[in-house]
């Protein structure tokens, strides 16, 4: 199953690879990973989602616990949270699809945000599936090039997740 | 413990006295009371081992090899109740060193590690000698630091100290770049320290211990399996006193020898892969097990899934969370300091109106006693070729049961935990994790520098004693009085024997070719050697190699090719499927 892992943890050089290595040494899925400083500076979040049966995931945060840097680990699947995921789209925009790609953008509230006679660079917020969803609703044809940053998350309502 | 004075301390700090990087290791060093530092200089240590030679409270102890300086500081540190200090300098230093640090983190052995590294400004610039060791590290610590400002080099050696010994113990490198070592700042070694995000639980839940305690009194078939935890949790006595009052049969894994007096008849010997027949029968038909310190790992439970074909209800006491329900689920988690839950348990038991079913244990013990009769250690005691078991036997009666005892890695290690009777924690000193040849002599070293006045033998072997016999140089120099048995059986027994299993008999590279005449080896290291080729010659040679408090004595026992290690669960196989001898 998949689940969405928030970390609390020390912003110090060498904590991102300490979380790597343990994925990939325990031979853990990783779907992806997030990771920037929070409003105190000397701490980082970092939101990884990951596959794998509750055994499995038991065992990812219970390792994940062991790790001097990390502070605070929370299983944000096990109650109500948000997820957003940002993508940059950089798709052909000529001729008719030019409007076109225009109107997709506005449907799926996302923003031109760079245009030069050929292309737009589009940007999107959402949960991961609605960012697949655009994709899917234009021409493949179109895109040149998709960055995603991999999703964030938080707990819903008081779920809070501090030092 | 406290070395430098507090008029001392006073001075430094009110005069704004600054110290170089190298002094304050140094001092730091002094101020945890380290006694032994094992190590090997070179270029980005330089600094450091000035500071050493111009005080004489920290010893140096130079191996040859730092592979050595990693085993001995964890022989040190499994042998006594303190953290091993280990010093190696840059590049080869550090990944000669890495086998030493995986030993000890797959044992769980308390280590501080400080490894030179090229001055900052050259970090990355693939300097001569220049490794990542934090990265090459990473994966077999509890913990490293790379630490660039000299300002945090105090601060940062206390946490390594107090990571290293706290919680579930391992191996904690400190990575220090050469112009740290020069650079100069105000020195004060941190009292107390306290990470917020490093907080080792200690007191386990009073409930679950409650529930465990219930649990264990209704038992009909129970059993106590217990493993290294017990040992580095310094619980044996409160282990002890449990298993007595409670009356139940007690096991323990390799790394748990000495936890449970093993001359008692509670004990049913040691459990797993080469484990008696009766605590692997024990272990797969009891009703009720209660594991303490242990982790279920293969080598132990054999194929959970033909282990949890007999329903049982299981108690887990560790302090690791991640060590309860990863190989085998658990229903009674607790997670503590096992020596507190075993006091907490006993004071629980002392207090409780139940007591355990006399009726059932009987009918169990009777069970135990007929697997016992079993005998499944029995060997060919009128064999006209040494018996290797027949040696390490021998080795236990003449030193009764005293000795520490280091081994190797192969059939050797099996046949001294199976025939060396440990009533006491921390005599058996063996590589179970890692499984690393090499480790028995330097080991040793560590061992016999920690109790100069004891009785320190190796049980190895021709194939692991070679990995690191250049050793024995380091014996000399020191004086270490080691007492040396090589079961000499001209084979990697161990793989040996997986070959007549598995393979067909087909020795592929398993035969020892080419030998050194192993006595005048030692002879050549200023040792003393014996050959010994006959049964009737092994005990007076073990009684002369004793006799020789001052010598070291390399002992070459000539043994048995054919022997193998039984009981023996195949590999994939279930605890109770035993090929028997």
């Amino acid at each position: 199953m998949r689940h969405i892992v928030s970390i609390l943890l020390e912003n110090e050089a060498g904590a991102l690879s300490r979380v790597a290595g343990l994925f990939s040494a325990r031979g853990y899925n990783i779907e992806s990973l997030t990771v920037a400083p929070t409003e105190d500076a000397t701490l980082s979040r970092m939101t990884i989602v990951t596959t794998g049966s509750d055994d499995v995931i038991e065992q990812i945060t219970k390792q994940l616990n062991k790790l001097v840097d990390v502070v605070k680990v929370v299983d944000l699947s096990d109650g109500e949270h948000i997820e957003r995921e940002l993508m940059l789209v950089k798709v052909r925009a000529v001729g008719k699809d030019r409007e076109e790609m225009k109107r997709m953008a506005d449907i799926f509230r996302g923003r031109v945000i760079d245009v030069t006679d050929k292309e737009y660079t589009i940007e999107l917020t959402g949960p991961g599936h609605k960012l697949d969803a655009f994709l899917k609703a234009i021409e493949r044809s179109a895109i040149l090039e998709t960055v995603r940053t991999g999703a964030s998350g938080i707990g819903r309502g008081e779920r809070v997740l501090r030092a | 413990m406290d070395m430098t004075s507090p008029e001392q301390r006073a001075k430094d700090k009110g005069a704004g006295v600054e110290l170089s990087g190298a002094e304050i290791v140094v001092r730091c060093l002094q101020e945890e009371g380290v006694e032994y530092v094992f190590g090997y200089p070179g270029g980005a240590v330089l600094f450091l081992y000035d500071e050493l030679f111009k005080q004489d409270k920290v010893k140096h102890v130079l191996v040859r090899h730092e592979q050595a300086a990693l085993h001995a500081a964890d022989g040190y540190a499994r042998s006594t109740e303190r953290v091993g200090v280990a010093l190696v300098t840059s590049g080869p230093g550090v990944t000669n060193a890495v086998t030493g640090i995986a030993t000890a983190y797959m044992d769980s052995t308390p280590l501080v590690v400080i490894t030179g590294q090229v001055p900052t400004h050259a970090i990355g610039q693939d300097a001569f000698q220049e490794c990542d060791a934090v990265g090459i590290t990473r994966p077999c610590v509890k913990h490293n630091f790379l630490v660039k400002d000299v300002r945090d080099l105090a601060q940062t050696i206390k946490k390594a100290f107090y990571i290293a010994a706290t919680g579930r113990p391992g191996p904690v490198v400190v990575d220090i770049p050469k112009d740290v070592t020069t650079a100069k700042a105000p020195f004060e070694y941190p009292r107390e320290i306290s990470m917020r995000s490093y907080n080792p639980v200690v007191k386990g839940h009073p409930g679950q211990i409650k529930k465990a305690l219930q649990t264990l009194l209704k038992a009909k078939r129970p059993m106590i399996y217990t493993g290294g935890g017990v040992i580095l949790g310094n619980a044996a006595e409160d282990l002890t006193k449990l298993v007595r009052m409670l009356g139940y049969p007690c096991t323990n894994t390799l790394m748990g020898l000495g936890g449970y007096p093993a001359t008692d008849r509670q004990f049913v010997g040691m459990l797993g892969m080469h484990g008696t027949y009766e605590a692997n029968m024990a272990m797969q038909h009891c009703d009720v097990l209660l594991a303490v310190g242990a982790r279920f790992d293969d080598r132990v439970i054999g194929n959970p899934k033909h282990f949890f074909e007999e329903p049982r209800t299981i108690i887990h006491v560790d302090i690791d969370p991640s060590s309860i329900s990863k190989r085998v689920k658990v229903d009674i988690p607790i997670v503590g300091n096992v020596s507190d839950v075993l006091r907490e348990l006993v004071k629980q038991l002392e207090a409780a109106r139940e007591k355990p079913d006399a009726e059932a244990l009987k009918a169990w013990w009777s069970q135990i006693d007929q697997w016992r009769s079993r005998d499944c250690l029995k060997y060919d005691r009128a064999s006209s070729i040494i018996k290797p078991q027949f040696v390490v036997e021998k080795l236990w009666e003449i030193t009764k049961g005293e000795a520490f005892v280091t081994s190797d890695v192969g059939q050797h290690q099996m046949w001294a935990a199976q025939f060396y009777k440990f009533d006491k924690p921390r005599r058996w000193i063996n590589s179970g994790g890692l499984g690393t040849m090499g480790v028995g002599l330097p080991y040793a070293m560590g061992v016999q520098l920690a109790h100069p006045k004891a009785t320190v033998a190796c049980i190895t072997g021709e194939a692991s004693v070679q990995m690191c016999i250049q050793e024995l140089s380091t014996c000399k120099q020191y004086r270490l009085p080691l007492k040396i048995c090589n079961l000499n059986n001209r084979y990697m027994g161990m793989v040996r024997q997986w070959q007549e299993f598995f393979h067909g008999n087909r020795y592929s590279e398993s035969y020892m070719d080419a030998l050194p005449d192993f006595v005048r080896l030692a002879e050549a290291y200023g040792h003393v050697g014996m050959r010994i080729e006959k049964p009737a010659d092994v005990e007076p040679a073990l009684r002369e190699a004793l006799k020789r408090k001052n010598d070291l004595v390399f002992m070459d026992f000539i043994t048995d090719q054919t022997e193998n290690v039984f009981p023996m669960v195949p590999g994939g196989k279930g605890l109770s499927e035993m090929i028997l001898v």
